[in-house]
Order: C-alpha cells, then structure tokens, then sequence
C-alpha cells in the first residue's frame, strides 16, 4: 500500500508543483523514488514528529498542499496539538499519512501498534479520515485527499496487500465502496482488515449466509446513506476495524444507526479496548484479537444463533 | 515599513501599555505582566520593522508575524487595531461573549496569520512558512515572537533544528525574556542560562538586548537575517515582566491579575500617563483621573508574591532554587 501511495504521490506531485512531502525521517527503501523524481517537493524534517507537523501547517498557510509521512502513532498521537490548533484549525491543506494502521508492525511491539488512531483523528472538527483497505482504494484515496480542502488523515496498512476491487468507478471522499450485494447482513469494513473479511466470506456462505459487503475508505464523513438503508431493511450490520472498539469505525456506524429507527442489529468487532502486549506479527495479533477470518466468520454466526 | 501607521514605535508602545490595562481591567483577563514587558517589541515591530497593508491584511507582500506567546494576544490586537487593521473601539470587546477577541491570539482577525495559545507552535509554523517563501524565491520574513518559559518546550528545539538546517535566514524569532514564568523565575523552573549559548550551539545567529529599549530593537531588527551563513536569527530581548507600571515590575502576581477598580487602575493608568510621549492622546482617561484612588498602607503593593506565594512559607521544593531575586529589579544571584 505505501508503495502504491508514493508512485501516486510521484504522478500527482509532478502535475502539481504545490505539493510537498515532509517525512519524519522514515521511509527507507520506500520514499526513494520519490525524493529522486520530485527533489524540490522532497523534506526530511527529522525524527521531530511536533516540527514536522507545524511545518507543515506553515508551508499549508504558504499555499501548499503537504503531506506528512511517518509511521504507526508518529504522525497523529505524538504531533495531535499541532493537528488539532496549527492544521485543522487554520482549515491548512495537510493530509497526514500514516504507514502502518493497526497492527502492521505487530512484532515491534505497543507502541508501534496504531489502534486509537482513527477515534482521536475522527475527533477533530474539520478532519476527514480515509483508511483505504487494498492497492486500488490507496491509489484513489491518495488523489482525491490532494484535492480534498483542508486536513486530512490518511490511514495506509503496509506493503504487500492485495488488490480486492477490479477498479473504482468514481471515488468519492465520504462514500463507501461496494463489493458484494447481499441479504439479511451487511458487512462494513475499514482499512485492510477488509482482506480477512473476504477469507471469512466462504465460511458464511458454507453456513447459508451471504451478506451485503462494502468497504469504508472514508471513516469521515462517513457514508450515512449506506449505512442508514442497510440498517433499516437489513437484520444485522456487522462493523469490523483494525483499531480499539471505542471511538472509532464502529462508534461511527452506531452513531448513526442510534439516531433513525433500524431494524438491525449491530455488531462491533474491533480490538476490545485493551493494549496488546501478546508478541507476533499482524496475522497472529488479528487472530489473538479475534480480528482474523476464522473468528469473524464464527463471531458472525454466533450472533445470528442469538437473534 | 508600517507604511499606514503614522506612530512612532514609542507612541505605539504606549498605546500597547494603555489598551493592555484597559482590556485587561474592564475583562478580568490575565496575563498583563507578559503584555506590558513584550510592548516594546511590538511597538517597534508594528512602528517601523513590518511590511503590512492593513486595507489588505492578506497581502502576499507583507512579512509574516506570529505571536508564539498567545498569552499576550492584547498586545497584537492593540498594536493591529492601532495600525488600521479593525477599530480601536473593538479592543473594549476583548473575552467578551460574542467579540472576535479571543483572550489567546485568534487568526479570525484581520492581520492575524496563526492562532496561538498554546506554547511552543510558533516557531515551527513560523519555520513552515519561511520555508515555503524560500522555496518560492520571495522575499518576505517571518517574524515570530515567543516567551521564555515557552522554551521549556521540547517543539520550540525541534523548530530551532529545522531552520538552521535549512539555512530559514529569513525566519526572525524574538525571545521577550522577562525571565519569569507561571509560578517563579525562568531559573527556579527550568534553569535556561546561558540562553544565547543554548540558540548559538542551535546553529543560530544570536542578538542580545535590553528588549524594552527601542534604539536597541531597532538596530537588532536592522542587522538580523544578514548571516552569510544564511542562519535564522534569535534576538534575545531582556524585558521586564509588567515593564511601564512599576508595581507590576518583576512579580508574578501581574501574570494573572487584572488591575481591579481603585487603587491598582487608578495607580496604573496614573503612573503611565506620566510616561505618556507627546503626539497622542490617552484613548480612555485622556485627561487622566481626577482624584485616583491611592493604595492605602495595608494594601497588597511592591509585595514580593513570586518569592512569597511561591516560596513561603517554605511549602515550594527547595530543589527548584537555582536563583535568588529581588522583585522590581532584574539583577539577579546564581546558585549552584
């Protein structure tokens, strides 16, 4: 994904000399591409996340479009009152990029792991947040996020994801995604965790289910519209994220679903408000979490024996 | 050039002074110490140092300015409305609910680039945009005033970092060094000195001055940015915390209070109408107050609540004291 993002970042920076990228010293092997084909768009601010971001807001200030590039919290947790009072509130075009949502550096431990990010950006008057679950999302995300006024958080996973849409016909900051039409259920994702939900599928429809599917690039705005028409003819939504349960992707549905008569129920899947200390890499940690295929599909089936 | 201002940079900081005691004292709104020692700065800055066009506050030509110490956010907005970027009668509406006067800098004013108010972001945006102006080969600066205590925050290294690095000679920080903050002296919180050494080993070009005085501003403003080396400049300004009112000199207390009705307006509004320069009226008592309230021998005045409040009796850590100094006076003992 973060490959995808910067061959992006490399059309859409040589079209428009206003874009600037500002890395807090990471991106090795990744960046290269980029600081060699667009030199004068190119900063290293150093491992001084704080800086980085109230740069930033400044060059923002200066007319520019700049995208701050770290890793897991770096970018949003240790910089969030730079955020908040130098780019938000100022409406500063600075879309902040963070590789490495949820569990992507499971192994390396606590503080690498990005689990309350979306909440505490959601949070933020005036800040669009967009986790794009495969290559495709990434690629479209990164474009329209350019183009999208004021700041912006972009929540990528790693390298090495999959593509799961053919292509996206009109992208749309504030819109989900459909992939599959469906009955009963509906399964709404964030980010890419979508890519257990499509292992989990089969074992649905082995056991008679087959759910109405579709991706939120776009945790905010969020897409009510959807979520709104399947909570009123559908029987169950199902929220799945790769981030605490408090605050974020899911918090987003039920906030929405709380507020108009449904006929559904929610389910909320995402990490249950809890650190993991547990060691091992994202698929281990998913499973450890009950985020991988093989749990939700039997999450989702336990529910729907309940009902 | 403040080429819409007809005030000398001594009649504008007076003007400071003045609006910084009435907004404060009709507001019950804190921090005049910190507007009355930084008035000399901005009065220079507004006077004579900023390129501004006040019909067109966003003018692409003008010199950037952020005040870092938001706290002080009356001295901007007395020294814009005074430079023709609002009316001066809205300064009456500073924290009042409903007034575009927030009581930290707000940038939904006219003149105003970046809201401030919480410590140690303005250097960095400061820093952003001097890099961006550089980076489009234009000419203007960045000027961004910051308060001592301000630099106990970490993002205010981070910044001095970044533009040494990149060589921001056209980024101009000004240090209003009243070498007081929240509760005590800068050298009983965290101990700074020696600050210059502390810029210069940052990569920084270092000025150091009596912040109060204009003729010094003046020539510190007339040779920052000019480094060969093209490094950003630091004019360190020794200022008095509550400078103009000698009550308020050098204590604390100033930090938060607001001149209550009687004897502390009275005193205060009195004490800088003697000071006033010629060429300008005293917007709100311009013939001063008849009989002013006198503070009677009981009370709370030329106290010492920075070593009193803070200190004594003997509840504050001892571990904290590295200096030892006299209210209304700047010299000051180092302990080891």
């Amino acid at each position: 994904m973060r490959d995808t993002f910067v061959k992006t970042m490399i059309e859409i920076a040589k079209s428009n000399p206003d874009i600037q990228l500002i890395t807090g010293d990471l991106g090795f092997g990744v960046l290269k591409p980029f600081w060699e084909q667009c030199p004068d768009q190119f900063t290293n601010a150093g491992i001084a996340e704080q800086n980085m971001t109230s740069v930033a807001a400044g060059m923002a200030l200066e007319g520019k479009t700049v995208f701050t590039y770290s890793i897991g919290n770096f970018p949003t947790l240790r910089c969030l009152e730079q955020i908040r009072n130098d780019c938000a509130y100022h409406k500063g075009n600075v879309k902040i990029v963070c590789v490495g949502g949820g569990f992507v550096y499971g192994s390396l431990g606590m503080s690498h792991h990005a689990t309350e990010d979306i909440a505490i950006m959601r949070a933020l008057p005036g800040v669009a947040v967009v986790c794009p679950a495969d290559l495709v999302e990434a690629e479209e995300a990164t474009k329209a996020i350019a183009n999208y006024p004021g700041t912006v958080y972009l929540r990528l996973g790693r390298g090495g994801e999959k593509r799961i849409h053919e292509k996206i016909d009109n992208f749309k900051i504030g819109k989900a995604i459909k992939v599959q039409d469906g009955e009963q259920v509906a399964i709404f994702s964030t980010g890419a965790i979508y890519e257990e939900i499509r292992d989990a599928l089969p074992v649905l429809k082995k056991n008679g289910i087959n759910p109405a599917v579709y991706t939120f690039p776009t945790v905010k705005p969020i897409d009510k519209e959807v979520i709104t028409k399947y909570a009123q003819d559908f029987d169950l939504i199902v929220t799945c994220e790769e981030h605490n349960v408090v605050g974020g992707f899911g918090s987003a549905v039920a906030e929405i679903m709380a507020e108009i008569p449904t006929k559904a129920n929610l389910l909320k899947m995402g990490i249950e408000d809890t650190y993991c200390s547990a060691v091992g890499n994202q698929k281990y940690l998913r499973r450890f979490n009950r985020l991988d295929s093989k749990s939700i599909a039997e999450r989702i089936l336990n529910k729907l024996n309940e009902e | 050039m403040g080429q819409n201002t007809v005030k000398s940079s001594e009649q504008l900081a007076w003007l400071i002074r003045r609006h910084g005691v009435e907004m404060t004292h009709l507001s019950g709104g804190s921090h005049l110490g910190a507007i009355l020692s930084v008035a000399d700065i901005m009065g220079v800055l507004y006077a004579e140092i900023l390129r501004y066009n006040p019909e067109h506050p966003r003018w692409e030509g003008r010199d950037r300015f952020i005040l870092s110490k938001g706290h002080a956010g009356a001295s901007v907005y007395a020294a814009l409305a005074e430079s023709g970027f609002f009316p001066v009668d809205e300064l009456k509406t500073h924290y009042q609910n409903g007034s575009r006067l927030s009581g930290h800098v707000s940038h939904h004013l006219p003149g105003v680039d970046l809201s401030t108010g919480s410590l140690g972001h303005g250097l960095g945006v400061g820093a952003g945009m001097a890099y961006s102006l550089k980076k489009d080969a234009r000419t203007e600066r960045v000027f961004v005033v910051m308060g001592d205590g301000e630099c106990n925050e970490g993002s205010v290294w981070e910044a001095a970092l970044f533009a040494n690095h990149f060589r921001l000679n056209n980024l101009i920080a000004v240090i209003d060094h009243n070498h007081m903050q929240s509760l005590d002296f800068n050298e009983n919180t965290l101990e700074i000195e020696d600050f210059a050494s502390k810029w210069k080993a940052f990569g920084w070009d270092v000025i150091e001055i009596d912040g109060n005085n204009h003729h010094e501003l003046r020539k510190a403003f007339s040779i920052a940015g000019q480094s060969p080396e093209h490094k950003p400049t630091v004019i360190i300004a020794n200022t008095i915390k509550g400078k103009g009112v000698s009550f308020m000199q050098n204590d604390i207390l100033w930090h938060y209070r607001f001149p209550h009705d009687g004897w502390e307006y009275d005193t205060a509004v009195t004490e800088l109408l003697a000071s006033k320069p010629e060429g300008i009226e005293d917007p709100y008592t311009p013939d001063g107050i008849e009989l002013p309230t006198l503070p009677k021998e009981t009370d709370d005045i030329n106290n010492d609540h920075t070593f009193s409040y803070t200190w004594k009796p003997i509840s504050y850590p001892e571990k904290m004291r590295r200096v030892e100094a006299t209210p209304g006076s700047s010299e000051r003992e180092h302990k080891l």
